[in-house]
């Protein structure tokens, strides 16, 4: 392939580097035109959701960018989830006096490696694409400057990100020496009818990388300091599309390069998925901040997701895909929600905040018990469903005793979405609320509509269009 | 008069919609407004009362397989199906006929967030028909599940003194037993390769797997139904609930169960129900008399109750895995009459608690002097509890008990045992209330039944005796569907 004809199937990413230098060639200059520099990246992230889903299929700069159903799936889901973190974000530090031109700049970088991360072909651009999402996602935690909890969550977040990102390319060169290719293509050939010890050592430290950057457990412990310290929005954004990208290059370099040798990531995985919903549901009980409430959640709910991988089935792949999408919906809608309540300009951040708050807040009160049963798995909340899939994969795949000991887990967690509901539609107000901003207000009512009942209907669509990004990472 | 399934599941919708309107326009405390949704939840559940009269009469009492039936492919396989036989009809217009008349027990009763809590009511009733109604596995469990979440805020916002507690209690009990049923449902659908559940009652298991999916049903319908030992939360739940929600729960929502059990344990997993027959059994006789026994020894009039409904839903599962067609009709009859007459009985105590706010026995005594059209309805009514014939509760009971001798000869005698413990504990509740002397000197000024309570006993008053003289009105209807439903498991389990 020539070169130009490489750069036809990197549009996206050309449309969003462009962008975001641009912008800050713009922000430089004009550093108080935010409101400006942030529709403007919302447009740009909208023109490479286009871009994404005209993209014509193929293989570009020898392998190492795949253009197929699974990156257009991801990639549109990916841009329109940050393009949503640019209002939210931008009105939340817009009200703490926070005024930095970078932080829409930052959400199109982070949205360009996110989607480098959906196409990668090979070890090196899987490699670009997560440290160019890490790095810009380290600044956005720390983003808010003057609060010492934020500074310290980037530093947390960057310490361990960087600790991760070294297993992830530890693991990369020995694959790479056993293999003799970095290409997914030649990894398979290498590790047909099972990798050898060589390999699978490398393939280990790789799943080590990616669980760290999905947060699943054991490598999960920097989840709740991070959530905690970084600005509300923030971690609605880091929340939701980061992961989906993480777990679609999970996905590809397990189905693409490993998958000769099933069997052999099969039980690590089904260790990480069982060990990730456990530890959200346990640890997530002893929670009194809502944020990291959350984080446990999104480790509980992560492991799932990793169950659905585990099947190693095309169906598990699909479940995988549905789940990380639906689930996305959920928290950041949930986040959307925190970031929308405050009580005297002081964030609501812990459960006994929401006291009452039905009275004072009855659109977001519904929103967040909508998706505290949408992330608790109960019918007929777009949580569910995407349960539904996951499990079904696995008990398809034999793996019936990980889901039944995943729904159990799942129980377990049931207890602190209900004493947040409780805490809301029980007991007594204790203050009034601010008038919440109407970005995150209506995001949040809106995803929540989604959670139920629009995602009723747009699972007709959703879920084959997984089954085709499924189809494209070739299991059967 | 396809549609009409859909129509009487979601017409209580209609009535949330409705308030929700009202909600958004009027200030929710205004009495003017509270009054307002109240007649609008009346209003809407008489008329999905009226369409479900209409579903029984024009329901073919001679067809043996689904009626009604409507069909609409979604997602993933799944599709939505809705349909109803001989066993389910009656339950959907059960629901119907309390509905209404929980709203109306609720008038006075329920004094804050009124609009809130007919909006759960009225979502609670969608749900419960859905189950009823659903002839797909994923649909039905929609339905199921999602009846915990306004259950959980009726229990929790409008109950007594320690409801967080048994809210909590109620949720996670059941959640534990059906999410079970969730891995169960998963795995037949991969296996069987469709959700229909016409279909999947045709299809044959393996016999080892069989037993795996019987046991994770058997984990969440022995939660509902509730079955000894996993009946623990039930008298929690009902004693902190308000009077509609224990209404609802003992009228309704134990049926759940039951009907599941018939639904699909029995024609589905027929060797694996055949195997556990006996485990039923025995788990039966134990809830019979074990529960009565405690019963006796409550001092709390709804607890009390509580515990004679495991007792009598003890009859059901004994009746339903007995295997034959007395068994199976006596247990829907006792299904339907437990409902009409146990949801009574909760009225009755709702009657002296609306008054006195306290439901201990001993506080009680005597009411007879001043209440005498009351002392006259509970007494049926505990008659009717009791198994006195001409009353409802007399047929269930002694039909399941002829189906289960035939069965298993010692469950039937030693189940027999539980009609003597049930006079027991239910006169000596009668007696201690009702009768004597009015020794305690608050109750002085208590008065008689008003209008609106006498409104809401009649038609229960009638149904238990009409039901009791005339059982064949609901034999009719089932027959069909039990005789198909008998043979199928006949000829699966070689009896």
């Amino acid at each position: 392939m020539t070169f130009s004809a490489d750069l036809g199937l990197a549009y996206p990413e050309l449309v969003l580097a462009g962008g975001a230098l641009l912008l800050l060639v713009f922000g430089a200059y004009a550093p108080r035109a935010t409101t400006a520099l942030a529709a403007a990246a919302i447009v740009t992230l909208l023109a490479a959701a286009v871009a994404a889903a005209t993209a014509p299929f193929g293989r570009a700069f020898s392998g190492g960018l795949i253009s197929d159903q699974a990156s257009t799936f991801a990639k549109v889901a990916i841009y329109v989830a940050s393009a949503v973190a640019i209002p939210l974000g931008q009105r939340w530090f817009e009200r703490r006096g926070v005024r930095n031109f970078e932080f829409p700049v930052l959400i199109l970088l982070a949205a360009l490696g996110m989607g480098m991360m959906a196409s990668a072909g090979d070890l090196i651009s899987l490699y670009v694409g997560v440290e160019l999402h890490s790095l810009a996602l380290y600044v956005l935690a720390a983003m808010h400057r003057d609060d010492a909890k934020a500074s310290e969550a980037g530093l947390k977040y960057f310490v361990l990100g960087a600790l991760s990102s070294g297993l992830l390319l530890y693991g990369a060169s020995l694959i790479y020496g056993f293999a003799g290719s970095t290409l997914f293509e030649d990894i398979a050939v290498a590790a047909r009818g099972g990798a050898n010890t060589g390999l699978l050592f490398g393939l280990v430290f790789l799943i080590c990388g990616l669980a760290f950057k999905v947060s699943a457990a054991p490598f999960h412990m920097w989840t709740p300091d991070v959530y905690e310290g970084a600005p509300t929005p923030i971690v609605a954004f880091f929340a939701a599309a980061p992961k989906l990208a993480a777990m679609v290059l999970f996905g590809r370099v397990l189905a693409e390069g490993f998958a000769g040798a099933i069997p052999q990531w099969q039980q690590v995985l089904v260790a990480i998925g069982l060990i990730s919903v456990f530890v959200g549901a346990f640890a997530g009980l002893a929670q009194k901040n809502l944020k990291r409430l959350w984080a446990y959640s999104s480790i509980a709910n992560i492991g799932y997701a990793v169950l659905g991988m585990a099947a190693g089935t095309g169906e598990g792949m699909q479940a995988m895909l549905t789940f990380m999408v639906l689930y996305m919906i959920d928290v950041t809608g949930f986040f959307a929600c925190l970031a929308a309540l405050s009580r005297s300009s002081r964030s609501m951040e812990t459960i006994e905040d929401m006291a009452g708050l039905r009275r004072e807040q009855p659109g977001l009160a519904l929103a967040m018990t909508a998706f505290s049963l949408s992330a608790l798995g109960l019918p007929p909340f777009s949580g569910f469903w995407a349960k539904v899939f996951v499990f079904k994969a696995a008990i398809n795949a034999d793996l019936g005793w990980a889901a039944v000991a995943g729904l159990v887990g799942s129980v377990v967690a049931a207890f602190y979405y209900l004493r947040l509901i409780k805490v809301m539609w029980f007991d007594t107000a204790e203050g009034a609320t601010d008038k919440p901003p109407f970005e995150a207000r209506f995001i949040a009512i809106a995803l929540a509509l989604f959670s139920f009942p629009l995602v009723l209907g747009a699972l007709i669509w959703i879920y084959p269009e997984a089954g085709e990004a499924a189809r494209a990472f070739g299991l059967a | 008069m396809t549609g009409i399934l859909s129509l009487i599941t979601y017409a209580p919708l209609v009535g949330v919609l409705g308030i929700m309107i009202l909600r958004f326009f009027g200030k929710a405390e205004d009495p003017k407004t509270v009054e307002t949704s109240k007649w609008i939840a009346l209003v809407t559940t008489l008329a999905t009362l009226a369409l479900s009269i209409l579903l029984v009469v024009r329901f073919d009492p001679n067809e043996a397989g689904f009626q009604f039936v409507e069909e609409l492919p979604w997602f993933a396989g799944i599709t939505y199906r809705m349909g109803v036989d001989g066993i389910s009809v009656l339950f959907v217009l059960l629901t119907a006929f309390l509905m209404p008349l929980c709203i109306a027990a609720s008038w006075r009763s329920i004094e804050h967030r009124v609009l809130d809590y007919m909006i759960a009511f009225l979502i609670l009733e969608t749900l419960v028909i859905g189950v009823f109604c659903a002839l797909d596995l994923i649909l039905f469990y929609i339905f199921f599940e999602f009846g915990l979440v306004p259950m959980f805020l009726i229990i929790g916002i409008w109950g007594g003194a320690r409801r967080v507690y048994a809210a909590f209690k109620f949720f996670l009990y059941t959640l534990l037993g059906s999410v079970l049923m969730l891995a169960a449902i998963l795995a037949m659908i991969g296996i069987a390769g469709t959700s229909s559940i016409p279909e999947l009652m045709t299809y044959r298991f393996e016999e080892g797997l069989q037993t795996w999916l019987w046991l994770a049903f058997f984990a969440s319908f022995a939660v509902k139904m509730p079955m000894w030992p996993v009946h623990t939360w039930l008298p929690d739940a009902h004693v902190e609930a308000p009077t509609a929600g224990s209404v609802i729960l003992a009228g309704i929502l134990l049926k759940m169960g039951g009907y599941g059990f018939m639904r699909f344990s029995l024609p589905m997993f027929p060797e694996a129900s055949e195997l556990f027959a006996p485990l039923v059994f025995a788990l039966s006789v134990v809830a019979v008399i074990y529960t009565s026994l405690v019963a006796f020894r409550q001092t709390d009039i709804k607890k009390l109750i509580a515990y004679s409904s495991v007792a009598h839903m003890g009859f059901v599962t004994m009746g339903i895995f007995s295997g034959n067609a007395q068994g199976e009709q006596g247990a829907i009859f006792q299904m339907i009459s437990h409902g009409v007459i146990s949801g009574a009985l909760f009225l009755c105590v709702g009657v002296v608690y609306d008054r006195m706010h306290t439901r201990e026995i001993a506080f009680y005594g005597g009411l007879v002097n001043r209440m005498p059209w009351y002392a006259a309805v509970f007494m049926l009514f505990t008659m009717g509890n009791v198994g006195l014939p001409g009353t409802s509760g007399f047929v269930g009971e002694i039909l399941t008990m002829t189906g289960t001798y035939q069965a298993s000869t010692w469950t039937a005698l030693l189940a027999a045992t539980g009609v003597i413990l049930s006079a027991v504990y239910a006169l000596t509740l009668y007696r201690r209330v009702i009768f004597g002397e009015l020794a305690n000197p608050k109750l002085a000024a208590i008065t008689d039944l008003e209008w609106r309570e006498v409104v809401i006993f009649a038609p229960l008053i009638v149904s238990t005796l009409y039901l009791g003289v005339f059982p064949n009105s609901v034999f009719n209807l089932t027959e069909a569907s039990v005789d198909q439903l008998v043979t199928a498991y006949r000829a699966a389990t070689g009896g």
